[in-house]
């Protein structure tokens, strides 16, 4: 198909759909409207279980089910982009070079870092009580860590980040969540129900499984996410592509 | 003014969608892709906005002072978040691999198929 026959059917098609959508608006209630009834039962509901942040208490006590398909479709990619990113028999491997840093950058990178992970660690902690949760914190965490690469080079990521470590505690964390569901059906409940104690409002204890499903997405989600990193920066830095010199880079 | 959020959510769709029928890039046709799953974001969040209300978070607000925002949509939008930026994952490193044995990045050179 040639590529003004291609935007001639997308066009089409375009119309068909912008029609259709904006005759799905003109039903949809109105913007900004009072009437919420979902939003007001689950505001109810995470009130009652001791969570302070709804959004946290939806996805991880309402909606917890759901969130064990997400946190397994994030497993999933990291073992797809592992096995899709492995070196192939003609590439050859190359040790990432020491690059030459400013000491400001580096002292930069050596201030940043520390506080970087600690607020990672509050945000996942904090994620039942305020904005944040596990897989906000997590990220911030996994990104905390490439301040080494931003800051100094490869080597010096290289030697902060335990990959086989940061693999089984990845998996452990995946699994952790599907035990944490198990021990409401032991605990006499449903899958993933809340069974433990409750705690008292607006305090780190409280929210019941909320904020132990919340450390353990937020170290699945740092530990895959660095994984993940590590193999797109390892065909990066560390691998040389055969056919750069075969074919001519494009 | 507000009763535009909906249709603004559509045509950022239909624009990402252009840029992926038209690419010539399969970089950026997964940028596109992320363009087109950022109008979902913008439709749920339009969906649970209440005029006047605060976020659904109560450490320091006192429940039943003020209306919230509708906290479901705002948990849905996080797994879409989730959900793209693997997706955005997996298709950077397909995207790797077929520069590797096809030697492009044009999904419209792309015609044969290999075994």
């Amino acid at each position: 198909m040639t590529a003004r026959a291609r935007l001639a059917v997308f066009l089409a098609a375009a119309a068909v759909i912008a029609a259709f959508f904006t005759a799905a608006c003109t039903h949809l209630p109105p913007f900004g409207t009072d009437s919420h009834p979902y939003g007001e039962r689950a505001v109810a509901a995470a009130l009652d279980r001791r969570t302070a942040n709804v959004v946290s208490s939806v996805n991880f006590d309402i909606r917890a089910f759901d969130t064990l398909g997400e946190e397994s479709i994030l497993f999933g990619t990291v073992l797809g982009a592992t096995l899709l990113l492995r070196r192939a028999r003609d590439e050859r491997h190359r040790r990432a070079e020491a690059e030459r840093v400013v000491p400001t950058t580096r002292l930069f990178g050596a201030l940043l870092l520390p506080i970087a992970l600690v607020v990672g660690v509050y945000v996942v902690a904090h994620g039942q009580l305020s904005p944040g949760g596990g897989f906000q914190g997590g990220v911030v965490l996994a990104t905390a860590l490439h301040l080494a690469y931003v800051a100094v080079d490869y080597r010096a990521l290289k030697k902060l980040r335990p990959l086989a470590v940061l693999d089984v505690a990845d998996s452990l964390a995946a699994a952790s969540y599907s035990l944490v569901g198990l021990a409401g059906l032991i605990a006499g409940g449903a899958f993933l129900e809340n069974v433990l104690p409750l705690g008292t409002f607006n305090t780190i204890t409280s929210g019941g499984t909320v904020p132990v499903l919340n450390a353990v997405v937020g170290v699945e989600v740092a530990c895959g996410l660095i994984a993940l990193l590590a193999h797109f920066l390892d065909q990066a830095v560390e691998l040389t592509d055969p056919d750069q010199q075969r074919y001519g880079d494009t | 003014m507000g009763t535009w959020v909906f249709p603004a959510a559509g045509w950022v769709l239909l624009i990402a969608l252009y840029g992926l029928v038209t690419s010539r890039n399969l970089i950026h046709a997964i940028g596109c892709l992320a363009v087109a799953q950022s109008s979902t974001y913008l439709l749920l969040l339009a969906v649970g906005y209440r005029r006047d209300a605060t976020a659904p978070v109560y450490s320091d607000l006192t429940p039943g002072t003020r209306p919230v925002v509708d906290p479901v949509v705002q948990a849905l939008a996080l797994t879409d978040v989730v959900v793209g930026a693997t997706v955005t994952a997996l298709l950077l490193a397909l995207t790797i691999q077929l520069r590797k044995r096809h030697h492009t990045v044009d999904p419209q050179a792309l015609t044969g198929l290999k075994g």
